[in-house]
């Protein structure tokens, strides 16, 4: 999609008005959809759809070793992978930039342990820890892909269910777990300061949330701003445009505002996802 | 072989309950993304594929690739990385993916009508979201799906369908990952089911060549038992669409 300058000026007025071409107000969301327990052999699993905006993330479990420098802590990776049935640009390995940058602001978003408490993940200190993969599917890009992947990132861990271990027996350099056989005896990972991310968009002098392509196409650049709980984890400019440091600074708190409110309306929604509802594509 | 790991059992059931010549439930939508279009989810048992078409388009990449007289038909098979019980490194770009797409492609060049779009690309995607056995079928079936909802003429449907042979007598169709591990050759089909024709064929192990008919019979049974229930779901989705627009574009 390529707009002409007349359309571009279009977006920028309306921008300018308050009054964003689907009527939205600058700091308005587009209507979500959220749904947990969609992979049904993954151990947590959240599809967002963010009007055009398509995400499923699936959360998969494996033990593993712990790194040495950190022989107290388990593993987070995050992979994305862009689907080409969201645009033929991702064919092959056409996706890959946009994949590796998501998945890093993610892992950086995540690394504070105020954020996400990897201890938990441990199971023997230097021998034994889980390592969870959060693998990221992205099956359609209708703009805002940071904050849509963030809160589905968000819903999976919190969907995830961690198998409970009842026992170690160390013999030698043997290691054996007693994990339990249980299906539903499993504990739930603490996701309640995970970060949230915004993006907050300049469009002419002014900032707005959550835009949608043609939006995207009229920004001189954009901040990626990650809240956890009431503190910015993450804090990433893209695009090639300059942004002045007041101007920085404004969107820096637009942006943690509206990752507060959007945070109180993802737990708003969790609690009322009951166990059993019917999900997926054929809804 | 032990008791429990018969494809069979005494009274005729597979290990899922089903009967030989039975197919596991299919559960199909077309329509569900707007980007593409034409797009379309189905699911065949547990196995389940999404599947996205662009086009026809300019050709991308160069005009040097454009042919003259037809189109070009361009498919990616890709798996996500979740999709099987052990995490795949990689959803695409392996063995396996590759040559997926390459039997897509082949089953799809034969049901296009590519001679209808000279200079011009066509693109078929397919994402396998969960994998539990005839992976390629699902995925035939999927774009069969995603090409009509893109409103692409095509000759008839493709449907594709796997057949085995269990306790070395009797033909089933439709086979599980359960029962691909368990053993038993595998015969593929993807035919063309109203005209009886067999575009792609392929199969694994062994057995003795009396038997190849009746399993190759059975599965072509499967695909027109496929085809059967697409057409339905392709009859319920444009009665929906018609409706919901008040026919408007149909004189």
């Amino acid at each position: 999609m390529s707009l002409c300058e007349a359309e571009k000026t279009f977006v920028l007025h309306g921008v300018e008005e308050n009054f964003r071409l689907d009527g939205r107000e600058r700091e308005d969301y587009r209507p979500m959809e959220l749904e947990t327990d969609i992979v049904l052999h993954a151990f947590g699993s959240a599809r967002l759809r963010l009007a055009n905006t398509d995400v499923l993330v699936a959360v998969k479990i494996e033990i593993d070793v712990p790194f040495p420098e950190r022989s107290k802590e388990g593993k987070l990776e995050f992979f994305v992978d862009c689907s080409a049935n969201a645009t033929p640009d991702f064919e092959g390995r056409g996706g890959e930039d946009l994949a590796v940058e998501i998945a890093n602001t993610l892992s950086s978003a995540y690394r504070s342990k105020h954020a996400f408490d990897l201890t938990k993940l441990c199971i023997l200190k230097g021998k034994k820890c889980w390592k969870v993969y959060v693998d990221i599917l992205l099956l359609e890009c209708g703009g805002n892909l940071f904050d849509a992947v963030s809160l589905a990132v968000k819903a999976a861990l919190w969907n995830t269910q961690v198998p409970k271990v009842h026992g170690v027996n160390i013999d030698g350099n043997n290691i054996e777990l007693n994990v339990s056989e249980e299906l539903y005896d499993c504990d739930r990972l603490d996701v309640k300061n995970a970060p949230v991310m915004v993006t907050v968009c300049k469009i002419g002098e002014k900032c707005i949330v959550d835009p949608s392509v043609a939006e995207e196409q009229c920004s001189v650049g954009s901040i990626v701003v990650a809240v956890s709980g009431d503190k910015f984890s993450t804090v990433l400019q893209t695009g090639t445009g300059s942004l002045h440091p007041a101007t920085l600074m404004e969107s820096l708190k637009l942006g943690h505002r509206v990752a507060q409110r959007l945070d109180e309306a993802l737990w708003a929604t969790l609690r009322q996802i009951k166990p059993g509802q019917d999900v997926g594509f054929l809804k | 072989m032990s008791r429990n790991r018969d494809l069979l059992s005494k009274i005729g059931l597979r290990l899922d309950g089903r009967r030989p010549d039975e197919l596991r439930r299919i559960r199909c939508k077309l329509g569900v993304f707007t980007e593409p279009d034409g797009s379309a989810y189905l699911e065949q048992g547990l196995t389940k594929v999404l599947a996205a078409v662009y086009g026809p388009h300019q050709v991308r990449g160069g005009r040097s690739k454009a042919q003259h007289d037809t189109a070009i038909i361009n498919c990616q098979f890709s798996m996500a990385v979740f999709s099987t019980t052990d995490r795949k490194k990689r959803p695409r770009g392996d063995r396996k993916s590759t040559e997926l797409s390459m039997h897509l492609q082949q089953a799809l060049e034969a049901v296009i009508k590519s001679e209808l779009y000279p200079w011009s690309q066509i693109d078929v995607y397919v994402e396998v979201l969960h994998a539990d056995g005839g992976i390629y079928t699902a995925c035939v079936n999927a774009a069969t799906l995603a090409l009509i909802d893109a409103g692409i003429p095509l000759k008839e449907y493709v449907c594709a369908c796997t057949a085995s042979l269990a306790n070395n007598d009797v033909p089933m169709i439709d086979i599980s990952h359960q029962e691909e591990i368990i053993g038993g050759p595998t015969l593929t089909v993807a035919a063309l089911p109203m005209s009886g024709k067999i575009v792609l064929m392929e199969m694994s192990q062994r057995f003795h060549m009396d038997h190849l008919e009746k399993v190759l019979n059975k599965a072509l049974q499967g695909c027109k038992d496929i085809r059967q229930i697409l057409d339905e779901a392709v009859r319920l989705h444009v009665r929906d669409i018609g409706s919901s627009t008040g026919w408007a574009n149909t004189s």
